[in-house]
């Protein structure tokens, strides 16, 4: 287990590595310098900025200045928002995304779970073909679509909840199902599916066998091994919440994580936006390790070895 | 290897057949109506914001642009978009794949762990980031054809150039795409030929002298046909929801061209209590949400079709 936890931490690092500099090579032959305005700077000036920001020289100079500042765990300076750090920036925004993602995780699961249980063990009735399409459904409606959906009927036309902003629970509620909703089908789907596969095997033979009622089975015994790949699909998910969750951001005007990689991109801000994929890729590669080891706390006959 | 009848089997699936003749439908009225629409409908005017009615039969935008035809003038873009961007990554993806599988080993597992690598990569902001990088450079591209083409007098490159430009957003957003949407056909390509590969035909052909690409182009690929069919049928809504995600924040089509994307903005910009100006959102909406269902539902269809194993 150690030896696999410290081989996947040094692939990790690697692929940080990878994407950091991808990023900031792309980001560095755009055309549009961060301290390009449309009243052009004068060029002594422009200059000086590029010199305080190591922005200056030939890119190679650039690339080593900032993954040198990175090794130090300095993320720099935001070019944008002046005098503010990006560590600053981040740790500002970030716990808005965080709740906001964590929420919509909650349900997307939960939900999800349950939904794709219920419509295995109904199969081929109402339910089971009402809750497929369903899941087709909210798979095909993309956030920006319910978004402004769930704001005109919830908010707008029975004013049962807010229409947008962030800090109280009502406000939560919103967002968070607009998030989770595609989720929920995704996890549903995949949920019944392998409970179907699972279904047919001997082991629950034995357990019917033994008297356990048909929800017993399902619960004690089979959703047990079936659940197996939703977990592995929990992952991507995780990091598809926190990353997908800038058009939630924008629809119900949240001020998250989201946006700022977005402006960040527009206003060329280099340092800001590595920093904000940084985040991502780490919570990606976090999120998959962790997965992986509870792989195998759920099932024991997978072992690990990278 | 396509199933005997594939094609009955799949008249038999109500759901795909309707999803099917729906897309063709629409493919048919996007390419058609436009161009049968008066030239007045098409550009601006100085109703904004009018209801629907009979003369604009889905009402009006902020420019006074008919919603029918930026509707349907979107709805081409969208499914462009999504069409070549997925058949971008089909191309590089069943590339990858095979040579992939059928190299095995290390260059297998080589090229498997830098799919990883990508797919660790957050997706849709890589897209963002591409986009940014290549635009500006691309434009700068065109122009250059474009002036040479014009000191060598010849008009025509000219005119396609100068047209070039007004699409190379459009261009710059489908190759982007398809850059990064291709990983995970390659990987269901791959495993397709690491059992093909074993099969006899495959060692037959390749003890009667043909070679590597020969064995891949003539053997392998028509086999991998249908899972490619399939794979491109679910890929390409992928793509039109990512190229909507980018249009919606701003940073892919632009006025004045519109796709589902930047018409869901505008409407959701102009949300308010007050006064619901409801047809600029519900329109494109229905149109989109009903586009990807089909394409879902006939994906679904289609993976049913061809691996029975998979069947929900």
């Amino acid at each position: 287990m150690s030896g696999f936890l410290l081989r996947r931490a040094f692939s990790s690092v690697i692929v940080i590595f990878c994407v950091i500099s991808i990023t900031f090579v792309l980001a560095r032959i755009t055309k549009g310098g961060p301290f390009d305005r449309e009243k052009e700077p004068p060029a002594h000036i422009k200059e000086v900025l590029l010199t305080r920001y190591k922005l200056n020289g030939t890119l190679w100079e650039q690339y080593t200045a900032y993954a040198g500042s990175l090794l130090c765990f300095d993320l720099g300076l935001s070019t944008r928002y002046r005098d503010w750090r990006v560590s600053e920036l981040l740790r500002q925004k970030l716990p808005a995304s965080f709740a906001l993602g964590t929420l919509a995780f909650l349900i997307a699961t939960t939900v999800g779970v349950m939904l794709g249980t219920l419509a295995a063990m109904r199969k081929d009735t109402w339910l089971d073909r009402a809750a497929m399409s369903g899941a087709l459904l909210c798979i095909s409606i993309p956030s920006f679509i319910s978004g402004p959906f769930l704001i005109a009927v919830a908010a707008l036309w029975l004013g049962w909840l807010p229409a947008g902003g962030w800090g109280t629970a009502q406000q939560m509620i919103l967002p968070a199902l607009c998030l989770a909703a595609p989720y929920i089908a995704y996890i549903a789907r995949l949920m019944r599916n392998s409970l179907l596969d699972v279904m047919k095997s001997d082991f629950l033979r034995a357990a019917r066998a033994k008297g356990l009622s048909e929800t017993q089975v399902v619960v004690k015994h089979a959703a047990k091994v079936a659940i197996l790949p939703v977990v592995t699909f929990l992952g991507p998910l995780a990091a598809h919440l926190l990353t997908g969750s800038m058009i939630v951001e924008s629809v119900f005007n949240i001020s998250g994580a989201g946006m700022v990689f977005v402006n960040s991109i527009q206003n060329r801000d280099v340092f800001l936006l590595g920093g904000a994929v940084i985040v991502y890729c780490v919570l990606l590669v976090l999120f998959n390790l962790l997965v992986d080891v509870i792989y195998t706390l759920l099932d024991k006959r997978i072992q690990l070895h990278a | 290897m396509a199933a005997p009848g594939g094609w009955q089997i799949l008249r038999r699936n109500h759901t795909a057949m309707a999803a099917l003749w729906f897309l063709v439908g629409l493919s048919l009225i996007v390419i058609v109506v436009p161009v049968l629409l008066p030239e007045a409908l098409k550009t601006t005017s100085s109703a904004s914001f009018a209801p629907p009615s009979a003369r604009h039969l889905l009402g009006t935008d902020v420019n006074g642009q008919d919603m029918l035809f930026r509707v349907l003038a979107g709805a081409r873009v969208s499914l462009g978009v999504g069409l070549a961007g997925a058949l971008i990554s089909l191309v590089i993806g069943t590339f990858y794949g095979m040579v992939s599988g059928y190299a095995g080993g290390r260059v297998d597992a080589f090229m498997m762990r830098t799919i990883e690598v990508l797919q660790s990569v957050p997706r849709i902001l890589f897209i963002m980031i591409l986009i940014a990088a290549l635009d500006d450079h691309v434009k700068e591209w065109i122009d250059g054809w474009r002036l040479a083409a014009q000191q060598h007098d010849s008009q025509r490159i000219a005119a396609g150039m100068s047209g070039l430009k007004a699409c190379s957003k459009v261009l710059v957003m489908v190759v982007s795409l398809g850059l990064v949407e291709w990983t995970a056909m390659a990987r269901i390509v791959r495993g397709q030929v690491l059992v093909l590969r074993e099969m006899t035909f495959v060692t037959a052909s390749k003890a009667m002298g043909q070679g590597s690409w020969g064995v891949l182009r003539r053997h392998l690929l028509p086999n991998l046909g249908t899972i490619i069919l399939t794979c491109l049928t679910l890929t390409i809504p992928a793509v039109i929801l990512d190229e909507s995600v980018l249009s919606f924040l701003g940073l892919g089509i632009e006025d004045p061209a519109a796709s589902w994307g930047s018409l869901l903005k505008d409407g959701a910009q102009v949300i308010n209590p007050l006064e619901s100006k409801w047809w600029l959102l519900v329109f494109p909406a229905l149109l989109m949400s009903a586009s990807l269902l089909a394409l879902n539902f006939l994906g679904d269809g289609l993976r049913d079709l061809f691996d029975p194993k998979d069947k929900g």
